[in-house]
């Protein structure tokens, strides 16, 4: 067996307990993932296992769902994910400064997280917030007109958040 | 019939409502180029290669899904259609890695003869590496995702028709591709190795895992004897390999072959498999005078095996104690025949040639070694062996006639029949029959338990003689009947069915046939490409034709297998039988 038991038992209670709040079905999925997902941005094996001796159906489809939709991830996230914006509105203005500022202050590459799980480098579609380009949103909180010395600012902001 | 009218490239035809352009296309002669499409399967406008005009629609349509109606106006052969067409195919060959000169589906591959046939002599994209890692890991088969152009069908066997769900499309956009969950080798998870999805998979993105090197090692070295099983299945599938007509027998050509290829004895896994039934049979006979588990199922089909130790591990019990006929083959090899022959099992390597992937798993297995040594030693597809003959210049039809080696080259018709789903069963039948009612059959085809319906059932009645019958079962006109109810089930979407039976107390049978592959071992994941319903119905026409050309038809009349348990085993079910030619089994999770 591929997955240690006791991570499979860690995760099993809650699995079940989200499962059934959703109406154990397979239509549910969708809901199902995103609400596993809530605390800790990412969905590991353990977890997409469990949701499928849940709902009775392949591991396969679970994990082809979660890997289609970008709202999931499969890879360990940080607790905080920084999404920089990549299209053209925001790229004109310098996006690009931007994310060499945060992978500079933060240590890693885009995609990457830190080693101690606070943040991950994300590149995103439009944010639709144009007008403050370059713009980036982190978890569900977006900061506009982004310069490298802004950069290193809002991190401070996050370095006081020690919660 | 309600029928449709319509016209393709100008041309009327008539066609049943539901049928699709695809369908209407082909009744002209038209040969639309398809690739996700299969003939067996549910996949449908994946690929989009099929793509034709349909009067009245903006946009290009896949004539393999889109449905047919009245009056309907579709030109298949317009330059926007080539045009779409080639697109489409360039763009998978832009990530392809086209070594089309080292793949083993060179010269059968569906992407290297629709690129050949759409005319492309250009990409018009720059090629881009995807890089993606192979899984080797398994002992049956190889994955290489970068060949893979998400066609979905064996995603669709794999789910659909066998009811495993081991691969998936994951990911999106440029991304996209098939592979096992968080890209976990198919050794990992609960795969069954049964090889249906090599035989669907267009390209070479999953092959065999190869083992002719090992062979050809084993040939040319002076100090081993090497010896050689043929599977039933493999005399019947062999020859389509070689470019023969699909269902071709060539049972005698096969001995000759291989002798050629430098075996020192031929040997024939019918044989073991008429061993199979004095055991298996004696073993539901026990079973149903003492009350044990039922009703049993069958054991020589190694994804099946698989199957219920991960799905129904709590029914393990049902199964037949009784190895495979090639595992007990490869017992016997080490031991009676050394004995035998006067040689050191050391020195013997065993080879068995196989319609199955799964055998190679098999073969593997840690307790498959009562012998002392690993019973079978290589296992080869009728693909690798082909391939070996191909590559030693050995021509069927130059070749003479040539019978098996003795002993274990001696069989009856009931061990050819082991090679089509339903001949386990009838096998068995035909020397159940005889044991119990002490009486010749008459008629020795059981037509209930033949063909490719998914789920067959019968029920037989032995009328049991009447010194035998004291104090026995119903009676009838002052004769005793036992009734046996049976079923036979090939693919495992089906042997679910029957299985969820047993699990919910339903199941009113006494014996279950149980063959992983649809068809039986004929349809196995180790049998040339392509195995559809077409190739399947021509193997198992052959298979009985094998059975009813053999002077013996029942394996208790086997007279190899009869000085066998003389010489060596004794009885059916005796101590040495259950510590060659029998196994037990394990839990597996689900995964
Ligand atoms: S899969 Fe087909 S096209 Fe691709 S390398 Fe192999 S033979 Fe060539
Ligand atoms: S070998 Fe059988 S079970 Fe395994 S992935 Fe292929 S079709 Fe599925
Ligand atoms: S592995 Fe083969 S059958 Fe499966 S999606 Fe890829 S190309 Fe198609
Ligand atoms: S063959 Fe029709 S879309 Fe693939």
């Amino acid at each position: 067996m591929a997955i240690p038991k006791e991570q499979l038992d860690s995760v099993k209670e809650r699995v079940i307990q989200i499962v059934s709040q959703n109406g154990a079905k397979e239509e549910a999925l969708l809901q199902i993932l995103h609400d596993i997902q809530a605390d800790d941005n990412s969905l590991s094996e353990a977890e997409l296992l469990q949701v499928a001796r849940a709902l009775d159906i392949p591991l396969s489809r679970v994990y082809g769902v979660a890997t289609f939709y970008s709202l999931y991830s499969v890879q360990p996230r940080g607790k905080f994910i920084i999404r920089i914006c990549e299209s053209a509105p925001c790229h004109i203005v310098g996006a690009r400064a931007v994310i060499s500022a945060f992978e500079e202050a933060l240590g890693i590459k885009m995609g990457e997280t830190t080693t101690d799980g606070k943040f991950t480098l994300e590149a995103t579609s439009c944010l639709g917030v144009c007008g403050v380009a370059p713009a980036v949103m982190i978890n569900d909180e977006v900061y506009g007109n982004l310069t490298p010395d802004k950069v290193v600012e809002v991190l401070a902001e996050y370095d006081a958040d020690e919660a | 019939m309600d029928a449709v009218n319509l016209t393709i490239d100008g041309l009327s035809v008539e066609v049943p409502r539901g049928s699709t352009i695809l369908d209407a296309a082909s009744k002209l002669g038209i040969d639309i180029p398809t690739l996700c499409h299969h003939p067996d399967l549910a996949v449908k406008a994946v690929c989009r290669v099929c793509v034709v005009e349909v009067e009245g629609q903006r946009v290009l349509q896949p004539a393999c899904a889109y449905p047919v109606a009245e009056g309907m106006q579709v030109k298949t052969n317009t330059a926007r259609v080539r045009e779409a067409r080639k697109t489409v195919v360039e763009l998978m060959l832009a990530h392809h890695p086209q070594d089309c000169l080292q793949c083993e589906r060179n010269q059968n591959c569906e992407l290297q003869s629709l690129a050949y046939r759409l005319g492309v002599r250009e990409i018009s994209f720059p090629y881009i590496e995807r890089d993606l890692p192979i899984d080797e890991l398994s002992p049956a088969m190889k994955r290489d995702p970068n060949k893979c152009i998400n066609c979905r069908r064996c995603v669709s066997v794999c789910h659909d028709i066998q009811g495993v769900g081991a691969l998936e499309s994951v990911n999106r956009g440029f991304d996209t591709v098939v592979t096992a969950p968080f890209w976990r080798s198919i050794a990992e998870i609960s795969c069954v190795t049964c090889g249906q999805c090599v035989l669907v998979c267009p390209v070479g993105a999953i092959t065999e895992r190869d083992d002719t090197e090992q062979v050809w090692a084993a040939l040319a070295n002076p100090q081993k004897h090497v010896i050689v099983q043929t599977a039933p299945a493999i005399r019947v599938s062999i020859g389509e390999e070689l470019g023969l007509p699909v269902g071709t027998r060539v049972t005698k050509k096969l001995t000759a072959a291989l002798r050629r290829l430098g075996f020192d004895r031929v040997f024939d896994t019918d044989f073991s498999a008429d061993l199979t039934i004095w055991e298996e049979g004696n073993e539901l006979l026990h079973r149903l005078s003492t009350g044990g588990t039922l009703p049993m199922l069958t054991s020589c089909s190694p994804g099946w095996i698989k199957y219920i130790e991960h799905y129904y591990p709590e029914l393990l019990d049902h199964l037949s104690t009784c190895k495979s006929p090639q595992q007990m083959f490869g017992a016997l090899a080490k031991t009676y025949y050394a004995e035998k022959a006067g040689l050191d099992p050391a020195d013997i390597v065993m080879v068995s040639i196989m319609p199955c992937t799964a055998k190679k798993f098999e073969a593997g297995r840690p307790e498959m070694s009562d012998s002392g040594y690993a019973d079978v030693d290589v296992v080869l597809t009728t693909r690798e062996l082909g391939r070996m003959l191909r590559e030693a210049g050995i021509d069927f039809s130059g070749l003479p006639e040539e019978e098996y080696d003795e002993p274990l080259g001696i069989s009856t018709g009931a061990g050819a029949i082991f090679g089509a789903s339903g001949g386990v069963m009838e096998a068995a039948l035909r020397t159940v029959y005889e044991l119990v009612t002490g009486k010749e059959l008459e008629n020795v085809n059981f037509e209930d338990v033949r063909g490719l319906e998914g789920i067959k059932s019968a029920t037989v009645s032995l009328p049991i003689p009447e010194a035998a019958a004291a104090g026995d079962k119903a009676t009838n006109n002052g004769v005793s009947e036992l009734e046996v109810k049976v079923a036979v089930a090939h693919s495992l979407q089906h042997a679910k069915t029957l299985m969820e039976q047993i699990r919910a107390g339903k199941a009113e049978y006494q014996f279950i046939e149980v063959m992983c592959c649809p068809g039986g071992c004929i349809g196995g994941g180790g049998q040339p490409i392509p195995t559809n319903t077409e190739e399947r119905t021509l193997r198992i026409k052959a298979i009985y034709e094998e059975d009813a050309g053999m002077p013996l038809r029942k394996s208790h009349d086997n007279p190899a297998v009869k000085t066998l348990y003389k010489e060596y085993l004794g009885k059916p079910l005796g101590e040495k039988s259950h510590q060659l030619l029998h196994t037990h089994y394990e839990p597996r999770e689900k995964f």
